[in-house]
């Protein structure tokens, strides 16, 4: 039943994208697939932050890990799209094993911690073995290929975004059914009173281990994707701002709902190319130009979170309550 | 019941935002011969380290570029067409580059990308280049990769590859210094790894450490004092700016004072000048390049008589006054002097095939002191330098104008005269 209902909120969605990636110029398109893995990491990651209440600051550094893997497996080993971006979620879960097994004994500020030094220290792996990972270059792969079945002249852009939604959808679909499920429940429990929760019976050590390994997993299939879109892997992708907008995202998306998580991506990246172009309609000096998309950013993002403080997720429920009362019960306003 | 009636709310309001999203893109297009050009304007577009590790010195060349171009446009442009130039900082971070030159070339539909900086940023936007047949011209880096007219129709350098300017360093190095044992300090890419190429065509029998550094990275003492163990008399430099003055600082540090070679690029006197007084916080200056040899392919900015450089000061002054004019600043102008040279050899109405076939048809000469080595095989930029030195805090030719190629060929002297600005009909001085 929930699955069902799941199911047909994801065709909808694949309807939408589909609809939308036909009407929209390559250049948007672009935005349309960064859109998507970025919801991909931000889905995994509210499941862990928003669900189990564990934080990670190192998930930049997963989607790292997911990266690396389909880029060395489709530029060394000529593996097909599909299988590498399995792969990657794959190899991130079981390092998502590592960092979960030490997460689940840490909690607050020591897990922000270790989770920071994690997204701290892995990019400069590929500086340390620059044979193996191209050093700062990084490594490249070829734009994927559009199925010759639809047609020569398929743009390259609009292939992209349905990779990277075909990777959203499958992130949506399974992210929804764990979250309604029994271990949705359980970890919500976990998050409200982890002593309760082990009294009722959760397994909190296995649970936040799993909670990790999930989201670890999704941040591997969003690097993976991010490398079908960019077609390229270096580490000045991967760096502490990363993780830290990740977190951004969430926070600004909503906690703990994946419709949150689709607000954040399209918030990430919508933002700094609107505060981009507002700067430069404004004819500034060169270093107040270079500079000033960041300090809108800033400014916007105080704006929402004073004005939203649930994110845009709670702000739209919020409105959708406010319309619905209007709408269908006027007289539980009056009351 | 009223749960469901949320979720289709819910459903309702993310299809409602993504269709307000598809609004919001979108781009004007024009019905002249190619995108990015019109009756009156040409745009092209370029990536440059606006910020980041690369940005001292190099964040001048654009604006430089500008200045030159409105100073054409003030002139009446190309055929009648102005030039319209947009730059985007890429911070020096391949992944940017790929966002940045992927939304030129999609969303401002630049004609052509022009003078994009860096081998490890340009590296990674140049398939994409050749799939969309983007013209890619003059890019700012000596990679000898840009040199495969074969797999890149579209992609053409400018500079000397860093394996020819390795090669004539070299070559020097065993005519003056012979016997010497030689350091190399270089970075880890295409960039260091070209120059050490070109070196070893010459001295690899001479060179007894090489040792490389990631950009990003402040800490280069390991580097510098293994070459210094090593005994090194002679240590050359194939470095950005910032890493010239962090090698150097950390040689004083140190006690090490080899003769210093320096690859054009990591040496313009007031960028590392610069960059040294930034970071021994005013304790240190020029002085700590003073003597340095290095290589150069442009006149000198100091020599006011050559009617290039009174030309590019005159435009300098005019329109891109708050920078310093140095070498980056000519860099710039010079770099836009051949844009508009291929601009106007592309024809009156000029599309992306016509611009590559008249690079390729070469023949341009300007304020370079040696030829390009432009032909439909050959997209490899300046053909040569003349080997200079750091006197007065300032670049001084002291050798004659070579060219060679990248590989084992003969190095020839150059001897043809530059040309007069005038004579170009690009620019009236």
């Amino acid at each position: 039943m929930t699955f069902a209902r799941n199911l047909a909120i994801a065709v909808a969605l694949g309807v939408a994208a589909y609809l939308l990636s036909i009407s929209l110029s390559p250049f948007d398109n672009l935005r349309l697939a960064s859109m998507a893995y970025y919801f991909v990491a931000l889905a995994g990651l509210t499941v862990l932050t928003g669900l189990s209440g564990q934080i990670s600051l190192g998930h930049g550094a997963l989607m790292a890990v997911g990266a690396y893997t389909s880029a060395i497996l489709i530029s060394r080993d000529g593996w097909a799209l599909v299988p590498a971006l399995v792969a990657a979620t794959v190899v991130t879960a079981l390092v998502g094993v590592l960092v979960g097994v030490v997460s689940a004994r840490l909690r607050g500020p020591y897990l922000a911690g270790a989770t920071l030094a994690f997204a701290v220290g892995l990019p400069g792996l590929a500086d340390k073995y620059p044979h193996a990972f191209g050093g700062e270059n990084g490594l490249t792969v070829n734009p994927p290929i559009a199925p010759t079945s639809l047609g020569a002249n398929f743009p390259l852009e609009r292939w992209e975004a349905w990779i990277a939604c075909g990777c959203a959808l499958v992130t949506f679909v399974v992210l929804a059914g764990l979250a309604r499920g029994r271990v949705g429940r359980s970890l919500r429990a976990l998050r409200d009173d982890d002593v309760a929760a082990q009294l009722a019976g959760v397994d909190v050590g296995r649970l936040r281990v799993l909670a990790f390994v999930v989201s670890a997993g999704c941040a591997g299939l969003a690097g993976a994707a991010f490398v079908a879109v960019t077609q390229i892997a270096a580490p000045g992708a991967f760096q502490l701002a990363l993780s830290l907008s990740l977190l951004t995202g969430i926070v600004l998306g909503g906690l703990g709902s994946l419709w949150g998580a689709l607000w954040g991506a399209a918030a990430l990246v919508l933002l700094p190319s609107w505060s981009d172009d507002i700067a430069h309609s404004l004819s500034l000096s060169g270093d107040v130009q270079a500079n000033l998309p960041l300090a809108i950013y800033g400014v916007v993002l105080i704006g929402v979170i004073m004005a939203a403080p649930t994110g845009l997720q709670g702000l739209v429920r919020r409105l959708s309550h406010v319309v619905r009362g209007r709408l269908f019960k006027p007289e539980e306003e009056s009351a | 019941m009223t749960r469901s009636i949320g979720r289709t709310a819910l459903v309702a309001s993310a299809a409602a935002g993504l269709v307000a999203f598809a609004g919001c893109g979108g781009g004007g297009g024009s019905s002249a011969s190619a995108p990015g050009v019109t009756k009156t304007s040409v745009t092209i577009g370029s990536h440059q380290p606006l910020t980041g590790p690369a940005a001292p010195g190099y964040s001048e060349i654009a604006p430089a570029s500008k200045a030159f171009f409105a100073y054409l446009n003030s002139q009446g442009g190309i055929n009648g067409r102005k030039i319209n130039y947009i730059y985007k900082d890429d911070g020096y971070n391949p992944t940017n580059t790929v966002n940045v030159v992927r939304q030129l070339v999609l969303q401002n539909k630049v004609f052509a990308i022009f003078n994009g900086l860096g081998t490890p940023t340009h590296t990674k936007v140049v398939p994409f280049l050749t799939a969309e047949k983007v013209p890619d011209l003059f890019v700012a880096s000596g990679c000898p990769c840009w040199d495969d007219g074969g797999k890149q129709p579209e992609t053409f350098g400018w500079q000397p590859s860093y394996q020819i300017e390795g090669k004539l360093l070299g070559n020097y190095i065993k005519q003056k210094f012979p016997g010497k044992k030689v350091g190399v300090f270089y970075q880890d890419d295409d960039f260091g790894q070209g120059g050490l190429a070109g070196l070893k065509e010459e001295i690899s029998s001479q060179i007894v450490s090489a040792q490389s550094y990631q950009p990003g990275g402040t800490n280069v003492a390991p580097q510098i004092t293994a070459i210094q163990k090593a005994g090194a008399d002679i240590l050359v430099d194939f470095t950005i700016p910032a890493y010239t003055a962090i090698g150097q600082l950390t040689a004083f540090k140190v006690g090490y004072k080899p003769q210093l070679v320096v690859s054009n690029v990591g040496i313009d006197p007031t960028t590392v000048g610069g960059l040294l007084k930034e970071f021994s916080k005013g304790k240190a200056d020029t002085a700590l390049i003073e003597g340095a040899l290095t290589d150069s392919y442009l006149p000198p900015t100091t020599d006011l008589s050559n009617p290039w450089i009174a030309l590019f000061k005159k435009i300098h002054d005019q329109y891109d006054a708050k920078a310093p004019f140095d070498g980056n600043v000519e860099y710039g102008m010079a770099a836009a002097y051949t844009f508009a040279q291929a601009l106007k050899a592309a024809g009156s109405n000029p599309t992306r095939a016509s611009l590559v076939a008249a690079v390729e048809k070469g023949g341009f000469t300007g304020p370079g002191v040696v030829p390009f080595r432009f032909s439909g095989s050959q997209h490899g930029g300046y053909a040569g330098v003349q080997i200079a030195q750091v006197k007065s805090g300032a670049i001084t030719p002291i050798g004659p104008a070579q060219v060679t190629d990248p590989g084992n060929g003969p190095i020839k002297p150059y001897t043809t005269k530059q040309p007069d600005p005038a004579s170009g009909g690009i620019v009236k001085p």
